[in-house]
């Protein structure tokens, strides 16, 4: 294609962002509908101040949090990440955020505490797509705690400078950029501290095709179409595909999976 | 049915050749607004595209499966712009199937694996592949050589064609949006539809015969 050089993959410290219109125009937030533009069209009803998250379950310190109590004491910090949705499209993201494991001390995590979890609001009122049905909510994720605590992973608030829009999961969302996207939840309104692996919310939906892990990994195939692949978006019709790196270009995390088939556990 | 004898009467001023211009303008139009990255294809143009040619097809395709029930059930008779829905449903296919090849597989060996390896893409690229002979033999000529009833015959592979394509369609998505499912839904009642009628005509026929001799 006529952009087939741009459409390499970059080097990890040679990240260029994709725009704001680029980020916030073609999203997957199926609380709003199914549609890519969707999110943009509708997450504007979406109340998100005051925001409450409630924390619970093997913690030190549960309760419900207003927004500035749970982030209060963190340190903000840009983080350019890449972004490889499940669909085998990708973007690269200027985030704002903190590091989920310096919440999770605040939190006080307790002994027999082996996994994270998460939920994404729930305002029916405001939310097309939770009136429709499209699937079940409250969607959930979660993480090993060994990846929630890992530095890459963080808990963002912001894109380019200012507060997340809507349709990026404001006020508060989990960024872990070594997974598929939808590992990556939303404004979240609860984190609970468990001792067995969370039910997720794909994976319910299709275990064959969404497992827990969900790493980005190119010799696993999502069922219906290849991982190998994935596709820049912002290149315009021409645009070349790139290939997808493991780990989504970030080795460091490798050392988490040690001893594990990542075919099998995907 | 004096609605229906009015719209007959001024469908019949009304040729079915400007339907080809209209088509290939949409398709065009389409492409340039992609090219240009202009409204929805602001951001990741080519699913966009793609996805656009595929459900104009598959409402091209509902349109030319919705012609005979119309006729049967409401006496409107829109017959002599079937050929031209048909030959537009086909082009559309063909147009979404370039995009998917060219501009968004990239790569000829890539098609093959998708189409052998993917279910959904496997009953797309059938139901392309059913369509061909019936885009090749949607001529005065063709109908000729065939013979009209063999012709008919041929071109009830627009009913797999049009489930298949809806199957395509409903196969691809994640999670329960819409669309893809209100396409199958259509597609399937207009084939019931048909059987329906046929089954209806029939028992019609066997009552009124004794009815008639009496």
């Amino acid at each position: 294609g006529l952009s087939g050089i741009a459409g390499r993959a970059v080097a990890q410290d040679a990240l260029e962002p994709n725009t704001l219109e680029e980020i916030t125009s073609y999203n997957n937030f199926y609380e709003f509908g199914t549609g890519k533009t969707d999110p943009a069209e509708n997450a504007g009803a979406m109340v998100t101040d005051p925001w409450v998250v409630k924390v619970d379950g093997l913690v030190d310190n549960p309760g419900d949090y207003s927004l500035a109590d749970l982030i209060d004491g963190m340190t903000i910090e840009d983080r350019i990440y890449r972004f490889r949705c499940v669909e085998a499209w990708s973007r690269v993201v200027p985030w704002q955020g903190f590091e989920l494991a310096d919440l999770l001390a605040k939190l006080g995590v307790q002994a027999g505490a082996t996994h994270v979890a998460f939920e994404t609001v729930v305002q029916p009122d405001n939310m097309p797509g939770v009136q429709r049905q499209v699937i079940d909510f409250p969607y959930v994720e979660g993480l090993r705690l060994d990846e929630a605590m890992h530095p890459l992973t963080i808990m963002a608030t912001g894109l380019y400078g200012e507060p997340l829009p809507n349709q990026s999961g404001a006020p508060l969302r989990l960024v872990v950029p070594w997974k598929y996207g939808f590992k990556s939840i939303k404004s979240i309104s609860r984190i609970s501290l468990v001792d067995a692996q969370p039910a997720t919310t794909w994976n319910l939906i299709s275990a064959e095709e969404y497992g827990f892990y969900s790493n980005v990994n190119p010799t696993v195939d999502h069922p219906r179409w290849s991982q190998a692949t994935e596709r820049k978006i912002g290149g315009g019709l021409f645009a070349a595909r790139q290939d997808t790196l493991m780990f989504n270009g970030y080795d460091d995390v490798a050392s988490l999976y040690e001893g594990m088939d990542l075919s099998r556990e995907y | 049915m004096a609605i229906a004898s009015a719209i007959n009467g001024a469908v019949r001023r009304v040729p079915a050749w400007p339907l080809y211009i209209l088509g290939a303008a949409y398709v065009g139009w389409e492409f340039w607004s992609a090219l240009t990255q202009q409204g929805a294809y602001a951001v990741e143009p080519i699913n966009v595209l793609e996805r656009q040619y595929g459900e104009a097809a598959l409402l091209l395709l509902i349109a030319g499966l919705a012609v005979t029930p119309l006729r049967v059930w409401t006496g409107v008779n829109l017959i002599k712009f079937r050929r031209a829905i048909g030959l537009l449903a086909f082009f559309l296919v063909l147009a979404h199937f370039l995009v998917f090849v060219l501009l968004d597989v990239q790569s000829l060996s890539r098609v093959v694996t998708e189409v052998v390896k993917r279910p959904y893409v496997t009953v797309g690229f059938a139901a392309f592949v059913l369509l061909i002979p019936l885009a090749l033999t949607s001529n005065n000529r063709a109908i000729r050589k065939l013979g009209p009833v063999r012709w008919r015959h041929l071109h009830k592979l627009v009913y797999p064609a049009a489930v298949l394509g809806a199957l395509h369609y409903v196969w691809l998505v994640k999670g329960w949006p819409r669309e893809p499912f209100i396409y199958m839904a259509v597609v399937i009642a207009l084939l019931t539809l048909r059987l329906k009628w046929s089954q209806i005509r029939t028992l019609f026929v066997r009552r009124s015969r004794p009815a008639d001799a009496s």
